[in-house]
This record gives structure tokens, C-alpha cells and sequence, in this order.
């Protein structure tokens, strides 16, 4: 079992044909993901990898029955290209484009709201299934099938959470990036219930960072209704108020969204906090009993 | 991006909120000119930059005498402000905003930004004017109205009468009560259509004549969106901004500057982030924030060792690259060069992980410089911290 995605999931990736699309569609396929389409306006008929290319999603999910979308359109057109999906019909719309506007992502946002739709990121890495569907632009081979469920706000400290977890031989079974934007589409709270309700997921890593309160609903969602092992990490306890770190969401604003708040919520919750990225591995381990 | 004072009222003029008469001024003889011309009974020269408390700084002079005026543009043109936003090396005045004066009866809080948990952009209003906000809402919560608008339809009258029913407007100076409506709606449309990340009024006042001033404003605007908007590009203020970081951003890396003395170089803005938390485990403190990129190349490498390496604070360098799409034998190639172009003066720690992590490690192990090399992070961080002279 898994979350999210699996060998079955049928990909079409959006933005296809520009440089990261074209680059990341191979990378995945290359894994074994099922890439069945690709979209670029105006350049149908072409093909990337073997991969045929459409000018519409709504052509790619008539002739290829795609169920899951993975975005790479730049910036300035990619709130359209979400609500394109949404609307002709995917279901699971991965969107790893960074930078969109604020103020677009809030529109998309109550656009999506009531349907039967998730949205994953923006601004994100992607999903991956071990050794079944890697849907982003996280690297394959540090990742190892095994027990435990990873989701982040980051990319490459998730990198570096999962490389820990796989050299000490736990192992993932769903790795999902949400994005470090402050308005995205999945949260905490939406992925901590399937890998509750996950049969091979065994404890659950969540690596969460400075800016907003998307930890501390975390944290009160665990405390009702989470029996599995979390172990959490949160970023930015050296970073000072008031400036943006990288990430658009990553902001202490108002004295609110500290880490030191963050970390207090998560552990009156039952959650092992770890201070130090370093040791987040060896805290799953313990805590497996290991 | 931030703007100033001046800015953020010229904004507001343009979309039909009230605001005092007033000029931006850059010259005690232009204060003089200005002066004459906006002939009123009370002056206000507000120093203007990209922080707040300034008038608690001495950044804000009252005068009813017009003759004054250009005297008290020359003591606050080229002072140095310190405030509580500034940090102690303080901010120079390098304009003022000189506007008439208003006959307070009442302050009011009024502020619009996205709520994050919502994803709706969201009214935040107070009869607590004047004061912190943040300080309101810790002491007295209840004194918070709160109002979301539906991005769908848009801003309804209800909202506005909503909020302004919930602050007792009708009790207050029911005069305002439409008025004040009307500036709420006026206030979303500037919010959305130039994509701000906020947009506050402290204090918005009645007036003892019952109208509505925004006496401060405050705009600052989203990064993301700016490409959309020259206009609001072109009231980016470089000197309110630190020289390292503007010449980061030319290079499109990420940087923000800090206090302490460990400079780091990291892909990925979480991992930047951590790094700089291990650093500080490991007994010392990050001197940056700096995150290269996920296409992260030779050039950006380059560029990043020259920005961290002119911070006189720096005392040693630690790079932490996990290699996803990066790969890091041309992070190392890219380390290599760049070392060897700059003169290197400083202990330099290199930790590389995941894609081609091995190819990158004899690279620089066989490059001939001097630099430590790392498989793991707290074994980086305790390396670096050493060698630029603390115990961990």
C-alpha cells in the first residue's frame, strides 16, 4: 500500500516541452511511472521521450485516460494550467512551478474548493511511491521502500531526511513535498490521515518550517487522531522575524510562526521533535523501537 | 518589496482613499517651496524609510510655524534613524514626506492580507488605532474584527458593514459609516489588483470635520507578482536594502544576511535553513541565508563565494549541497574554480550528498585546495565550527 500515487497512477505532465518539463517527464518515466501524455499548446503531435504530446488536457485525458497532472509551466501562466486540469478532469494535480503570485494561488484556491480535486504544492518536489511512481523532481535513488511516511514544506531537506531513512534501512513508503508557498493546496492535515489510514506506513516524518500555523493545526490534528509515531523537524529556529528565508511561506510575521512556537505545539502533541536535522533517521529509529 | 510612506499614499490616492495633502521632499530649500504652497495650520515632516517606530526614533516633527519647516527637513535629511525595526546600526533619512496636519477624534486599525489558513484575503480592523497591532491582538484578542472576502465575487457591502457595525462606527461618528465601507472596498481593489502582500492603515482616523484619513500607510508587495506591475517595480528603493543582497538577486541567488560569522552556501531554501540551525547546535552562528537553487550552476557558485566572502564578518565557509537535479561534481567543479579565482582567506567546509556525490568529493579532495571535505551534515557543521575557532 501507499498514499497518493501508485504504479497504476497515469501521468500527463504539463509544460512538457520546455527544459525542466521535458528533463523531469524523462527522469520519471525512467522509474517506471506510467508518463502517458504530455501538454504544450500548439505543439501536438510531437513527442518527448516517446511520450505523445497534446495541445490540450482535456485531448490528453480523452485519448489517454491521465488521471494525475504534474505541472512545470512557468510562473505567470500556471494558475490557468491548474484550472485547466482541474477541469477537464484530473484528480490529483501535482504542481511543482515556484514563484507563482500570491493572489493567483488564492483565486485557483477557491476555484478548487467543493470539488473532487487535490492539489499538491505549488513550489513543491512532487510525490513519490518507492519503487512505484516518482510524480516530481526528487531524486530516485536515495529513496529505499520501507515503513515510513515523509511530508515536508522543503525539497531538498526532505532529500536529506529521506537519504537518513534509507541508509539506516527504515525505508519510505509515500514521500510528499507540499510546498513552501503560503497559500498551497494540500496540507499537514490533508496527508496525515492517509498515512494514518496507511497499512504499510509505520511512523510518519514531518519535516515543517518557519512562517504560518500549518504545524500547529498539525499538531492538534495528532493529538486527536493519530496513533502512529511522528517525529518532526522544523527549520528556521536561527532565522530572524520579519525576513522572507527562500521560500515565499517562510516568514516569522507579527511574532508569529516561530519555530520555537511550532516545536512546543508539536510536542504537546506527542511528537518527537528532533533540533537537529542530522539526527532525524536515528529519532524514526528509536522510536520504531529499533 | 516594501515601499515607502509616500508611496503607499500616492497608491491610495489612486484608488480613491483619503489622505492628507503632502510631498515627497528631498532638499531643505524644496521643503521651503512645499511648505508655501501647502500653507496649513500644523506641518508634519516624517522622515521616511522601510521600518516602523520612527516616531518614537525622533523621525516625526510637528511645527504649526511655516517658516520651520525646510529647518527641520535639514535636521532630519542624513540623520540616521535607530528603531526597533532597524537594528542598532539604524537607517538614513534620504527622504521626507511633508504633509498637512489632521484633528484626530478617534484612531482606527485597518489592514488586508492573505490568510494562510483560509487562502482568503482577509480584513483585519481595530478601534485600537495608533497602537501595535500584534500587541493588540496578544493583550485584548476580543478588540480583533476579522473579515474574509470571497475572491470569487469579490468585496460585497456587507463585509464593509460587517466590520464597520463590529467597530461601533454607527456609535462612533455615524457620518463615516458609508465612508468607511466605500475605503474597505477601495482597499481590496488595490490589494488585488496590484497584488499587494499587504496593505495597512495605522491609524485611519476621524476627523474632528467627521471624515476618514489614512494617516500612515503601510504597502508591501508579493515578490512573485511584481513582473506584472512596472509601476510598482519602479518604487523599489535600493538604499533601503543591504548591498549584498541586492547583487544576490542580480545573480538570482537567494540571500539574506545575518549576524554571525559562519557563511553557508546550500541548495534548497528548507535545507539553507536547517543548515544554518546546525550551525548554530554546533556552537556557532550563520552569517547568511543563502540558497543557490535548484539549477544551481558553475557561475551561480562563483557568484555566491564573492557575496559571502565580501561579508567582513565571515570567518570560515560551509557548503552544503544535496544533489537532487544539481549534481555535484559541478558543484565541485564550480567550488573549484571559483576558489581559485577569489582569494581564499578563510577555513572552507565542503559537505556533498546524493547525485554524483562521490565524483564530487575526489574532485575537490584531488583540486590541491585547502578545504575539508564532508559526507555528513553534523559532522560538516562541527568541522567548520572548529576550524574557525569555537569548541562545539
Amino acid at each position: 500500500m501507499s498514499i497518493l500515487v501508485n504504479k497504476n497512477t497515469r501521468v500527463v505532465v504539463q509544460g512538457i516541452t520546455g527544459k525542466e518539463g521535458s528533463f523531469h517527464a524523462t527522469q520519471c518515466k525512467a522509474y517506471g511511472t506510467k508518463v502517458v501524455a504530455g501538454v504544450t499548446p500548439g505543439k501536438a503531435g510531437q513527442e518527448v521521450d516517446g511520450i505523445p504530446v497534446f495541445n490540450t488536457v482535456l485531448e490528453a485525458v480523452k485519448k489517454t485516460e491521465c488521471d494525475t497532472s504534474l505541472i512545470f509551466v512557468p510562473p505567470p501562466f500556471c494558475a490557468d494550467a491548474i484550472l485547466e486540469a482541474a477541469d477537464a478532469g484530473i484528480k490529483l494535480i501535482i504542481c511543482i512551478t515556484e514563484g507563482i503570485p500570491v493572489n493567483d494561488m488564492v483565486k485557483v484556491k477557491r476555484a478548487l474548493r467543493g470539488r473532487d480535486v487535490r492539489l499538491i504544492g505549488p513550489n513543491c518536489p512532487g510525490v513519490i511511491t518507492v519503487d512505484e511512481a516518482k510524480i516530481g523532481i526528487m531524486p530516485g535513488f536515495i529513496h529505499k521502500r520501507g515503513v515510513v511516511g515523509v511530508v515536508s514544506r522543503s525539497g531538498t531537506l526532505t532529500y536529506e531526511a529521506v537519504h537518513q531513512l534509507s541508509t539506516l534501512g527504515l525505508g519510505e513508503t509515500t514521500c510528499v513535498g507540499i510546498g513552501g508557498d503560503p497559500v498551497n493546496g494540500t496540507g499537514f492535515v490533508d496527508v496525515l490521515p492517509l498515512f494514518e489510514k496507511d497499512p504499510e506506513t509505520q511512523a510518519i516524518v514531518m519535516i515543517g518550517e518557519i512562517g504560518g500555523d500549518a504545524e500547529e493545526k498539525a499538531a492538534e490534528f495528532i493529538k486527536q487522531h493519530v496513533k502512529k509515531p511522528v517525529i518532526s523537524f522544523i527549520a528556521g529556529i536561527t532565522a530572524p522575524p520579519g525576513r522572507r528565508m527562500g521560500h515565499a511561506g517562510a516568514i516569522i510575521s507579527g511574532g508569529k510562526g516561530t519555530a520555537a512556537e511550532k516545536m512546543r505545539a508539536l510536542e504537546s502533541a506527542g511528537v518527537t521533535v528532533v533540533k537537529n536535522p542530522a539526527e532525524i533517521g536515528q529519532a524514526v529509529k528509536k522510536a520504531l523501537g529499533r | 518589496m516594501n515601499v515607502h510612506e509616500f508611496q503607499a499614499k500616492s497608491l491610495f490616492a489612486q484608488f480613491g482613499v483619503p489622505v492628507p495633502r503632502g510631498k515627497e521632499i528631498t532638499s531643505p530649500e524644496a521643503a521651503t517651496v512645499w511648505a508655501n504652497e501647502l500653507d496649513t495650520p500644523v506641518f508634519v515632516v516624517k522622515a521616511q524609510i522601510h521600518a516602523g517606530g520612527r516616531g518614537k526614533a525622533g523621525g516625526v516633527k510637528l511645527t504649526k510655524d511655516k517658516g520651520a519647516v525646510s529647518g527641520l527637513a535639514k535636521e532630519l535629511l542624513g540623520k540616521t534613524l535607530v528603531t526597533h525595526q532597524t537594528g542598532p546600526k539604524g537607517r538614513v533619512v534620504r527622504r521626507l514626506l511633508i504633509e498637512e496636519g489632521a484633528n484626530i477624534a478617534k484612531e482606527l486599525y485597518l489592514s488586508i492580507l492573505v490568510d494562510r489558513d483560509t487562502g482568503y484575503p482577509t480584513f483585519i480592523a481595530s478601534t485600537e488605532g495608533g497602537m501595535e497591532i500584534e500587541e493588540v491582538a496578544a493583550h485584548t484578542p476580543e478588540k480583533i474584527i476579522k473579515e474574509a472576502i470571497d475572491p470569487a465575487v469579490g468585496f460585497q457591502g456587507h463585509n464593509g458593514r460587517n466590520v464597520a457595525f463590529a467597530l461601533g462606527l454607527h456609535q462612533i461618528e455615524p457620518a463615516v459609516l458609508n465612508p468607511f465601507v466605500k475605503l474597505m472596498e477601495n482597499l481590496y481593489r488595490l490589494f488585488m489588483e496590484k497584488n499587494a502582500a499587504l496593505v495597512e492603515i495605522n491609524p485611519l482616523i476621524i476627523t474632528k470635520e467627521k471624515t476618514l484619513i489614512a494617516l500612515d500607510g503601510k504597502v508591501s508587495f508579493d515578490d512573485n507578482g511584481l513582473f506584472k506591475y512596472p509601476d510598482v517595480q519602479q518604487m523599489r528603493d535600493l538604499n533601503e536594502e543591504e548591498p549584498l543582497e541586492i547583487e544576490a538577486t542580480a545573480n538570482n541567488l537567494n540571500y539574506v544576511k545575518l549576524d554571525g560569522n559562519i557563511g553557508c552556501m546550500v541548495n534548497g531554501a528548507g535545507l539553507a535553513m536547517a543548515t544554518m540551525d546546525v550551525i548554530k547546535l554546533a556552537g556557532s552562528e550563520p552569517a547568511n541565508f543563502l540558497d543557490v537553487g535548484g539549477g544551481a550552476t558553475k557561475e551561480t557558485v562563483a557568484a555566491g563565494f564573492r557575496i559571502l566572502l565580501k561579508d567582513p564578518n565571515v570567518k570560515g565557509i560551509f557548503i552544503n549541497i544535496f544533489g537532487g537535479i544539481v549534481r555535484c561534481e559541478r558543484i565541485a567543479h564550480g567550488v573549484i574554480e571559483a576558489a581559485k579565482e577569489v582569494q581564499m582567506t578563510v577555513p572552507l567546509v565542503v559537505r556533498l550528498q546524493g547525485t554524483n556525490a562521490e565524483e564530487g568529493r575526489k574532485l575537490l579532495a584531488e583540486s590541491g585546495l585547502k578545504l575539508e571535505v564532508a559526507n555528513d551534515l553534523w559532522e560538516a557543521a562541527q568541522k567548520i565550527v572548529r576550524l574557525t575557532g569555537k569548541a562545539a
